[in-house]
């Protein structure tokens, strides 16, 4: 006796959270079974494996039905033939968006081509996550990016709005998209020590900070793209090292005002110069698009590695970034 | 007569790509009706086009109206080839022909292809305007109400139930004829599809015009199927319960439906008062002017009539023995031969409800059935189906010959049904044999002061026990007490019925769902032998399904069978029987005996230890289930009861016959003779076998209970929770070896497995209870079984359901005044709010559109927190007639779908598993879209008549057909309602708003 067919159909479609998980992780219906069957939900229920098999079966069926829709979360909502409450629709979406965070520190920055598909494979291994959720997750971060690259408004709520994220998750996405289309290099081994929320951070800085949105709302591109005039503003930078007054001016300027507040004083006295030559090359270099995907490298190796050898504490850093950037101001030729 | 529909597409979304250049779509849309058609512009390069079209008007008389669907097409445009069609849309209008139903259907539709399935939706509207007032068009067949329920639809009265209809329709199946050998399969399943619509459209007009002639303004407990006899053509066929209905609008009118029935004789001369203005002045119908506005065949003239109106006290209309009343006598014969006279003018004195009004059922004699082998042979004219026709008046005499033969006048919870494989059909026709109170049945012919004296002859919770039939000369041998309850009357010591619990039946704890399956291997054979073959085995079917039904029932501790249906399937090379009911214990009845097991080798020391210890086991089980179910029945000493308690004995209730070709009527006696007890006698391995199987059915898990009746008794705090699903399983046999123990063994793990896999999936319910499960049993091919079950969850609070007993009655006692108090408040304002002379609420037409924004310009809405925009309301369904936690405030008109599906592509389509899940999750889809249309918010009493599932896998092709019906109605939640009382102004738009947003 072999079941042909064996199919369970609700007006209300039901969705099995568990089981939902494990599909959006990448099992097989048998792998899923048996991990289900090691969680204890046999006991719990009385219930035989032939029927956990079953229902996991029906489960994943269903949820191969909804994938076509969750493409395009609101589809999802106008669709009439799942009837799902609004909760559970936006746990659906919310949940198959999210992504891994190994995964994501894996091919955050990397063009979403079918090149970097083809290394969702190693990835897989590298990680422990399945090839079948890398994928989703690889395909999600593309679809997302493909929809919003050439929107005009806030990047944010672009993608809020066509694929109903919630706003933690949709800042995330943002910050993937603009590092995608930046092609910042996050994967050298001097920047593992960096998490996907640290990079987070710096995007949505960068993105307020640094794009055309941030000049005018009305400019088309706005969010992804970096301000092409602010970085060849930033040349003039240079100054600030070139000019050997200045750099002292400088210099005297952030130690005055920090004496006696850093604890690591003498040694950002005796490495200003380095440290200010570091970030203004940085900066200057901005122009290049090579030299904008090796940012984070660069930022690392000239500013941030020697804040450690000398082991500044997290917060002198911040005081004396600070202090750096305000004193500025009250050069000649900054005012 | 002439009527205008007329039609407006507004907008498509979600189109499917038909160019693969552009990624788009130029579509437009042909709008046909009967032979006229019409087009919309086409709107280029877009899957979401805005048409916006003009009204398109058909004119067109009322048969047309009633038979036709209204067909759109939506097609891609092609200027240099034919245009591709992308799909279809049937919109059955028949919900707008009468005034109380819908007046607009609005929304979005999904667009089917039988090929590709749902491919994106469109907007349409939909009107109908009649150049004749209401009372002229009344006339015609087209103002006959439909209802699925098989009871009195809630918010009416039954003024008179009429009582049986019948109507068959054949034709040639498009399948089947030459011309589908060259056209697509497309073209092929679009033509089944559009004439199955059009024979359902003729049949219920047919239908509706029987009524006329009976004076009837209704028909409850309609039920529609199909029987797809292949080479020899398309049956579609229907029954149901003609009746005159009053919708409940004012008090005096809605009194008497839930007070006693005594009290309604009183209340009835003041519906009689000459005080046209309390009726006349709600726009249904005063009951007198309905009466007759709906018999055109009398052609009596309005001021006439209203001397001589159906309630009218005076006898004048009187059938003989309406003057019987007065003359008092022997209060049984009277009723007899009333009820009789009522009947007897009844050619099939038939009724399809399962449930009554109050004081409707007065005995119930037990379940007649009837069945019948026929060969089917092409129908060479189908404007003359009598062949058809004959076979079914052959059956149904039958049945009220067995009827008869139990002492009784009616059939009650009756059904019909066929199960055809190759040229071979069975007949089967079912129904429980009782004794009516002819007060609903005829024209005002019994007097009040009868009604009282019957009131207090027959106790409460009990009447309906208490045989109909001839102590001295009964019609099988039976065993007979006195009523444990009123201790007067004689009661038989089991019942099954095919009804539903009347509502005031005393139960005593909870009741269960009990099967009996059964299969049976046949010689594969040809006509008129296959015939034969079948026939010699059906008798020894339906003793073994009854033999199990009755000794799973004492195993439960049970007493009584509600809702049995036993359905007999042929396939080539076996039989399936399948018994499906809703045991409990009745107080009326005696406390059933125990099962005992003997062997037949009494002198085995070994065999003799085995059989006590199965003793011991089959004892065991029964106590635990008495334990599991809450049956503990008061001790009643035997001097109080005045006859001695009764030996358990083995009897019948269930005369049956079953007939071949000729009519030769074979009545079988299943009872055990006159056995002592109870006693199986385990002498062969089979045996054994019996009683293992009669062990191995689990009870379901803790905090699931299931019944195949509407409501479990011991249950009564539903919350409103519901989930309605559909299962099916098909399982291939091995072909080896294959012995009647194997298949039963197979068939019933296929049963026991599938509900185990209900109770897993539904466990998040608990505690809960499966309503209606309803099994399907059907045999697609050789070695295939096919098991389709439908039920819905209700989800009720624990606490209440813990009552004992005797609260559970007083509580059931009160729940029924209070509701009769919340009904007298309620209907008061929706009711007369929802009446058609109001102008159709544009609330509700409003709330349609705004629930369905066109395109993308929705998600534009920034500040909108995401999912919460959700625009799809909410359709609920179930196949019960009501909805648990709400009142149904309008029945919209009912919906009868037929879809075929079919696909060249199994495996990319997730092979037969993702093939049929998809299709049935897109009926569904197609049901709730209609009923959103029509302005509902659910849908009660839906059905899935049939499922028919072919698959040929080597040519990765399957097929599928699929018949559903249901009534369309909008329901307010009772916490709400208290809202719309105090609101009454927005009570209107009350219902399909925030009903709409409530989730199950």
């Amino acid at each position: 006796m072999t079941s042909e067919l064996d199919i369970f159909v609700g007006n209300t479609t039901l969705i099995d959270e568990d089981v939902y998980r494990l599909w959006l992780d990448g099992y097989s219906v048998s792998d899923a079974v048996s991990l289900r069957v090691r969680s204890g939900i046999l006991e719990q229920t009385g219930a035989t494996a032939a029927v956990l098999q079953s229902d996991t079966m029906d489960h994943y069926r269903t949820f191969h039905m909804l994938e076509r829709l969750l493409h395009a979360p609101p589809k999802l909502l106008h669709q009439l033939i799942f009837q799902i409450p609004p909760s559970r629709q936006a746990l659906l979406i919310e949940r198959y968006y999210a992504f891994d965070e190994a995964f994501v520190r894996e091919v955050l920055g990397k063009k979403l081509s079918k090149g970097t598909k083809k290394d969702l494979d190693d990835i897989s291994t590298k990680t422990g996550i399945t090839l079948k959720s890398c994928r989703r997750q690889f395909d999600n971060f593309k679809r997302v990016f493909k929809v919003v690259e050439e929107m005009r408004g806030s990047l944010v709520d672009n993608i809020q709005q066509h694929f109903l994220l919630s706003d933690r998750l949709a800042r995330d996405y943002a910050a993937i998209v603009f590092f995608a289309n930046n092609r910042f290099e996050t994967g050298k081994k001097k920047l593992q020590y960096l998490s996907f929320g640290d990079f987070a951070f710096c995007a949505e800085l960068m993105i307020q900070n640094w794009t055309l949105g941030a000049v005018d709302s009305q400019v088309a591109d706005m969010d992804v793209d970096l301000d092409k005039e602010f970085l060849q503003d930033l040349k003039e930078l240079k100054m600030l090292v070139a000019d050997k007054d200045l750099l002292d001016l400088h210099k005297s300027l952030v130690c005055t005002a920090l004496r006696g507040k850093l604890g690591v004083f003498s040694e950002m006295e005796a490495n200003f110069k380095n440290l200010s030559r570091g970030l203004v090359n940085v900066a200057a270099k901005l122009t290049h698009n090579k030299d904008v995907r090796d940012l984070f490298v660069d930022l690392v190796e000239k500013f941030v590695e020697p804040c450690r050898s000398d082991h500044w504490p997290l917060n002198d850093v911040r005081l004396f970034l600070n202090q750096y950037s305000a004193s500025v101001h009250s050069l000649d030729g900054f005012r | 007569m002439p009527g205008k529909l007329k039609v407006k597409i507004v907008a498509g979304r979600h189109l499917p790509v038909m160019d693969r250049a552009s990624d788009l779509t130029d579509a437009f849309v042909e709008v046909k009706f009967g032979n006229t058609t019409f087009k919309t512009d086409v709107y280029l390069k877009s899957l979401n086009p805005q048409w916006n079209s003009e009204w398109f008007k058909f004119e067109v008389d009322d048969e047309d109206l009633q038979d036709e669907p209204l067909q759109i097409t939506v097609l891609d445009h092609d200027t240099y080839s034919a245009n591709d069609a992308i799909g279809k849309v049937y919109i059955d209008i028949d919900p707008l022909l009468y005034s109380e139903a819908a007046t607009v259907i609005s929304g979005w539709f999904p667009i089917y292809d039988t090929i590709h399935g749902i491919r994106g939706e469109i907007n349409v509207v939909v009107k109908v305007d009649l150049f004749n007032d209401l009372n002229r068009f009344r006339q015609s067949s087209c103002g006959v109400k439909f209802f699925c329920t098989t009871s009195i639809p809630k918010c009416y009265r039954a003024v008179i139930i009429h009582g049986f209809v019948e109507e068959l329709v054949v034709n040639e199946d498009p399948e089947y004829q030459w011309i589908d050998r060259i056209r697509t399969p497309r073209a092929s399943n679009e033509a089944r599809q559009r004439l199955i619509s059009l024979m359902s459209g003729e049949l219920q007009r047919k239908i509706g015009l029987k009524v006329l002639e009976m004076r009837g303004n209704a028909v409850v407990g309609y039920l529609q199927c199909f029987d797809l006899e292949g080479e020899s053509g398309l049956v579609v066929r229907a029954i149901g319960t003609a009746c005159t209905l009053d919708k409940l609008s004012s008090p005096a009118a809605f009194l008497p439906a839930c007070n006693s029935p005594s009290k309604e004789m009183k209340e009835i001369p003041f519906n009689e008062d000459p005080n046209p203005n309390t009726h006349s002045s709600g726009p249904s119908t005063p009951l007198k002017n309905q009466t007759y506005s709906f018999s055109p065949s009398k052609s009596y003239s309005r001021q006439s009539s209203s001397s001589d109106t159906d309630l009218s006290l005076t006898p004048k209309t009187g059938m003989g023995s309406g003057s019987a009343g007065k003359e008092g006598g022997p209060f049984k014969a009277l009723l007899r031969q009333q009820t009789q006279s009522a009947l007897e003018q009844r050619e099939f004195p038939f009724f399809t409800l399962t449930a009554f009004p109050p004081g409707f059922l007065v005995h119930v004699g037990g379940v007649v059935s009837a069945r019948s082998v026929k060969l089917l042979d092409r129908i060479h004219n189908p404007d003359e189906p009598e062949t058809r026709d004959a076979w079914w008046a052959e059956i149904r005499q039958e049945i009220k010959s067995h009827a008869k033969a139990l002492g009784c006048h009616a059939v009650v919870g009756y059904s019909e049904s066929t199960s055809i494989c190759e040229e071979v059909c069975i007949l089967s026709a079912s129904g429980t044999a009782a004794v009516l109170n002819p007060r609903f049945l005829q024209d005002g012919t019994v007097e009040g002061c009868l009604e009282q004296r019957l009131e207090e002859n027959l106790p409460v919770g009990c009447g309906f026990c208490h045989i109909p039939y001839d102590e001295l000369n009964m019609p099988f041998p039976a065993h007979l007490t006195y009523c444990y309850n009123c201790r007067k009357q004689k009661v038989p010591d089991v019942l099954f019925t095919t009804i539903d619990l009347p509502t005031d039946a005393t139960v005593i704890g909870k009741g269960c769902l009990i099967q009996a399956r059964l299969c049976r291997l046949k010689k594969k054979a040809q006509a008129e032998a296959n015939a034969t073959a079948i026939s010699n085995l059906l008798p020894f079917m339906e003793y073994e399904v009854h033999t199990q039904l009755m000794n799973k029932l004492k195993l439960k501790g049970m007493n009584a069978l509600f809702g049995l249906r036993i359905q007999i399937t042929v396939g080539e090379n076996m039989l399936m029987g399948l018994a499906s009911a809703t045991g409990v214990y009745l107080a009326a009845l005696p406390t059933p005996g125990g099962i005992q097991i003997a062997g037949k080798t009494p002198n085995d020391g070994s065999y003799e230890q085995h059989i006590s210890h199965m003793q011991k086991k089959i004892n065991d089980t029964i106590a635990k289930n008495k334990e599991l179910y809450e049956i503990n029945p008061p001790e009643i000493s035997e001097e109080i009861i005045g006859s001695p308690i009764p030996e358990p004995r083995q009897r019948s209730r269930l005369l049956r016959s079953q007939s071949e070709s000729s009519d030769e009527v074979t009545e079988l006696d299943l009872s055990h003779g006159k056995k002592d007890a109870f006693v199986l006698e385990i002498d062969d391995t089979d045996a054994m076998e019996d009683v293992h199987s009669l062990l191995t059915d689990v009870p379901p898990p803790s905090g699931f209970y299931s019944c195949n009746t509407e409501i479990m008794p011991g249950i009564n705090n539903w919350t409103s929770e519901i989930q309605m699903f559909t299962s099916v399983r098909v399982i291939r046999l091995s072909s080896l070896n294959l012995t009647n123990q194997a298949l039963n063994k197979n068939f019933n793990d296929l049963c026991e497995n599938l509900l185990k896999s209900l109770y897993f999936k539904l466990r998040s319910m608990i505690p809960c209870c499966l309503c209606h499960v309803n099994f399907t049993v059907s045999l697609p091919e050789d070695e295939l079984i096919q098991v389709t079950v439908t039920a819905v969850a209700i989800t009720f609070d624990k606490n209440q359901a813990l009552q004992t007993t005797k609260t559970h009655v007083e509580k059931s006692l009160q729940r029924a005044s209070t509701d009769n108090e919340e009904l007298l408040q309620f209907p008061l304002e929706l009711c007369s709010d929802s009446l058609p002379s109001h102008p159709f609420p544009p609330a509700k037409a409003v709330t349609v559109e705004k629930a369905s924004p066109m395109g993308e310009g929705n998600f534009r809405n920034r500040s909108a927190p995401p999912c919460a925009n959700s625009t799809v309301g909410v359709v609920k369904m179930t196949p019960l007639s009501f909805i648990p936690g709400a009142k149904i405030t309008k029945y919209l008109g009912i919906i009868n779908m037929f879809f075929i599906r079919e696909t060249t592509s199994l495996r990319e389509e997730g092979g037969v598993s993702g093939f049929l899940h998809a299709f049935i999750a897109e009926v569904f889809a197609m049901v709730r879209a209609h009923v959103a249309a029509l302005g509902g918010n659910a849908v009660v009493s839906y059905i899935m008549k049939q499922c028919v599932f072919m698959e040929n896998p080597n040519k990765n092709q399957a097929q599928c057909l699929i018949n559903v019906s249901g009534d369309a109605v909008v329901f307010v939640r009772e916490s709400e309602l208290e809202v719309v009382s105090t609101q009454q102004p927005t009570a209107n738009c009350q219902p399909s708003c925030t009903g709409g947003e409530v989730t199950t």
